[in-house]
């Protein structure tokens, strides 16, 4: 190799560190997430729920989803399975028999602090408004790595559409910036669902419990589940009796993926500078090289 | 396969001298002349395979009319991704991570003894990010935003797949640039064959840093499904056991590639090649055993560190140690063996058992392990559509290898001017 090949090499290998540069997301990863007092939020109180699917009703209406039959037969039937949100229901309400009774959970997407899905990505089609909602866009790509990880499995992919969309709860992101309540939280006849800012749905949830003791459980879901959400559960029997996963800790999501993606920086620098050090060490003498470049050509 | 042997006779004797390309008339026609079929076309090979292939475009057309779900895939809402990821984008980028290993191995640690094989190796990698990673596009919900994450102003930049997606294309890039030499010499290009040949070094290391990145990244994309994978599989770790097994995998597939060609392409090779061949393969072995040896290593300190011991007593236990034992064990002692006794036959079956247990692997974390408490009855399994697709892609890229193989110096020699000294 001679003097001018190596400084070709030499300028691939700045340019290999000037594009890692450019993809290396390390250090904007580092970054604050904004506070999350500023996110909005529902705090759902399970005890207050009576199961009539009207939020089901208002969801699908708003959203132009297939409009269920909530007539109470209906509702007695459907209620005996446990079902998921899908690709046509952004929010259900499940039915769980406990030690206190017959228990009413609504459940849709939780609008972590700091959700997977939007750390999953790629194209910030799920993003993180600065209001907290978690909303999907038409420039996604469909690759459904937000379904992979989000924790409360909840983005749903229309797979029998030629033209596909990601499915999940939004808030009402537009009814927000209209200031009008989700519709879910409109409907409600018992005011099961409360729409505030974290900050005050949290203290709201603290205050019902203290006021009320014997009713509730002394733990507010999503407070610190998964570095925490801006839905937040309130319950009289322990979460794992009503459909809750207890083995998802309080790391954020996105905290998992670091480790990787702050070592890529560093790989990028220096693996070529390994590498072109290798190789200009096993370099051998002039007549050696001759013959090799001989050989490279065979 | 018998008949390719007609083939290659004809071609050796025909391929004396480059064809002399001035213009673009000329390429045309040169282009014209290659792609005409040469020998026996009936070949029970082709006659297999076609039906598959034409079936399988068929498919793909259904796919994009009707959409991934069924009746093309057995997709869901629980399994977001299925065989055409965890197959033909996750396993096959493994397996074609032989490229970046030779590369290492031949340009920078300069151990020429691989020499003779980089090219069809390289080759092998280029097609297979080409084809089986390029099968991710039939996989994407909403394909014709493909081009989203290279261009535009809504960059994930914070996402561990947006990193894949480049490093992909980017790797793409090199690899061509590595193999471009040899597309050169065939088109009889011989200026540019020069210019080409000194970027080798350069696409080399810059491929490498790349495949280093994404095959660890592609084991990077599963560790936001803590609350999915089994405890024996999650580890956080995964980034750097998809990185450590890429290397075992990759070579096994030149190992069981190579045995192939060796009886397809044979007679393109010289004498020296195949008196060369089997020392070649046992140092493939060798560099495969350890590795291997590495990453048993490796997946035991885990186990202890991730307090997992206690789940191996368990359905999913048994399973996780068929993968260890059966398939990274068991052929990890049949290289070691292999490699003693210069058995060639033991290590081409090692490599073989090697392979099936990458397949497992990443189907363990794409679909089998994933979401692992669903009862059997609701688990994802490919649809026969799902099958013959996959089947169709990796035809067709055998098929486009074939081609190359027969129509540029990747086996035989190089033309004479490309070996003379400049
Ligand atoms: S619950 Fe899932 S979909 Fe909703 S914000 Fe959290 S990670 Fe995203
Ligand atoms: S499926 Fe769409 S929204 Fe979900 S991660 Fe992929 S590109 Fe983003």
């Amino acid at each position: 190799m001679d003097r001018r090949n190596f400084l070709k090499i030499l300028g691939s290998g700045v340019a290999g560190a000037a594009t890692g540069n450019l993809l290396t997301p390390g250090r904007t990863l580092a970054k604050e997430t904004p506070s999350a007092k500023e996110f909005y939020g529902i705090l759902v109180d399970t005890t207050r729920c009576i199961g009539c699917r009207r939020c089901e009703l208002g969801c699908a209406e708003v959203n132009g989803l297939p409009v269920p039959d909530i007539s109470e037969s209906k509702n007695e039937n459907l209620l005996k399975t446990i079902r998921k949100t899908s690709d046509t229901q952004y929010t259900i309400i499940n039915r769980y028999e406990t030690e206190k009774g017959k228990i009413f959970v609504p459940k849709r997407c939780m609008h972590c602090n700091q959700p997977g899905c939007v750390a999953a990505c790629l194209v910030k089609a799920m993003r993180k408004r600065p209001s907290g909602q978690v909303t999907w866009d038409l420039n996604c790509i469909g690759c459904r790595l937000c379904m992979i990880s989000c924790p409360f499995d909840i983005p749903k992919f229309e797979y029998n559409k030629a033209i596909p969309r990601i499915q999940k709860c939004n808030l009402c992101y537009d009814r927000y910036n209209n200031g009008v309540l989700p519709a879910c939280v409109e409907v409600c006849p018992t005011q099961a669902l409360m729409f505030g800012s974290r900050k005050q749905i949290l203290e709201e949830g603290k205050r019902r419990i203290a006021a009320n003791p014997d009713k509730y459980i002394e733990h507010i879901y999503g407070e610190y589940e998964v570095g925490g959400t801006s839905h937040l559960y309130l319950s009289s029997v322990p979460f794992e009796q009503i459909g809750f996963r207890k083995d998802l800790g309080t790391v954020a999501y996105p905290k998992y993926s670091t480790g990787f993606l702050y070592a890529v920086p560093f790989i990028f620098v220096l693996w070529p500078i390994v590498m072109l050090g290798i190789n200009r060490a096993t370099k051998k003498s002039k007549e050696d090289e001759e013959h090799h470049e001989e050989k490279e050509k065979h | 396969m018998a008949g390719e042997k007609l083939e290659t006779v004809e071609i050796v004797k025909e391929k004396g001298e480059s064809p002399n390309i001035k213009n673009l008339g000329d390429f045309w026609n040169f282009l014209k002349k290659e792609l005409v079929p040469r020998g026996h076309i009936a070949t029970p090979f082709n006659i297999i395979s076609l039906p598959i292939m034409l079936l399988g475009y068929v498919f793909i057309v259904l796919r994009l009319a009707y959409g991934l779900g069924k009746p093309v895939t057995n997709l869901n809402q629980e399994y977001p991704w299925g065989l055409w990821i965890g197959f033909d984008v996750v396993t096959g980028v493994a397996f074609a991570g032989g490229a970046y290993v030779l590369c290492f191995i031949v340009y920078v640690l300069r151990a020429e003894k691989y020499h003779p094989i980089i090219r069809a190796t390289v080759l092998n990698g280029f097609l297979a990010y080409l084809f089986y990673a390029g099968a991710i596009v039939l996989d994407i919900g909403r394909w014709w935003n493909i081009y989203n994450p290279m261009i535009g102003n809504n960059f994930g930049v914070n996402a561990v797949m947006f990193l894949v997606a480049w490093h992909f294309f980017l790797y793409m890039l090199a690899a061509l640039v590595e193999f471009s030499p040899t597309i050169a010499e065939w088109l009889g290009m011989k200026r540019l064959r020069k210019i080409l040949g000194a970027m080798t070094l350069g696409a080399v290391i810059f491929g490498i840093t790349l495949s280093t990145l994404h095959q660890s990244g592609l084991g990077a994309l599963m560790m936001m499904a803590k609350s999915k994978i089994h405890p024996l599989w999650y580890t956080d770790f995964i980034p750097i056991l998809y990185f450590v097994s890429s290397i075992f995998a990759g070579l096994s597939l030149v190992i069981f590639e190579g045995s192939i060609s060796h009886k397809v392409f044979g007679h393109q090779l010289d004498e020296a090649h195949h008196k060369h061949y089997d020392d070649i393969l046992v140092g493939l072995a060798r560099i495969c055993a350890v590795t291997m040896f590495g990453y048993l290593f490796l997946k035991a300190i885990l186990l202890v560190h991730e307090h997992a011991v206690p789940y191996l007593n368990s359905a999913m236990g048994f399973w996780y140690l068929f993968e260890v034992i059966g398939f990274i064990l068991i052929p990890c002692l049949m290289f070691i063996s292999g490699a003693q006794q210069k058995n060639t036959a033991t290590i081409k079956f090692a490599a073989i058992l090697t392979m099936v247990g990458i397949i497992l692997n990443r189907l363990n974390y794409t679909f089998i392990v994933y979401n692992w408490y669903v009862p059997l009855s609701e688990k994802y399994w490919p649809a026969p559509m799902e099958l013959i697709i996959t089947a169709s892609i990796i035809l067709t890229e055998v098929w486009v290898f074939r081609w190359m193989v027969n129509r540029m110096p990747v086996l035989r020699k190089p033309p004479a001017w490309a070996i003379e000294k400049h």
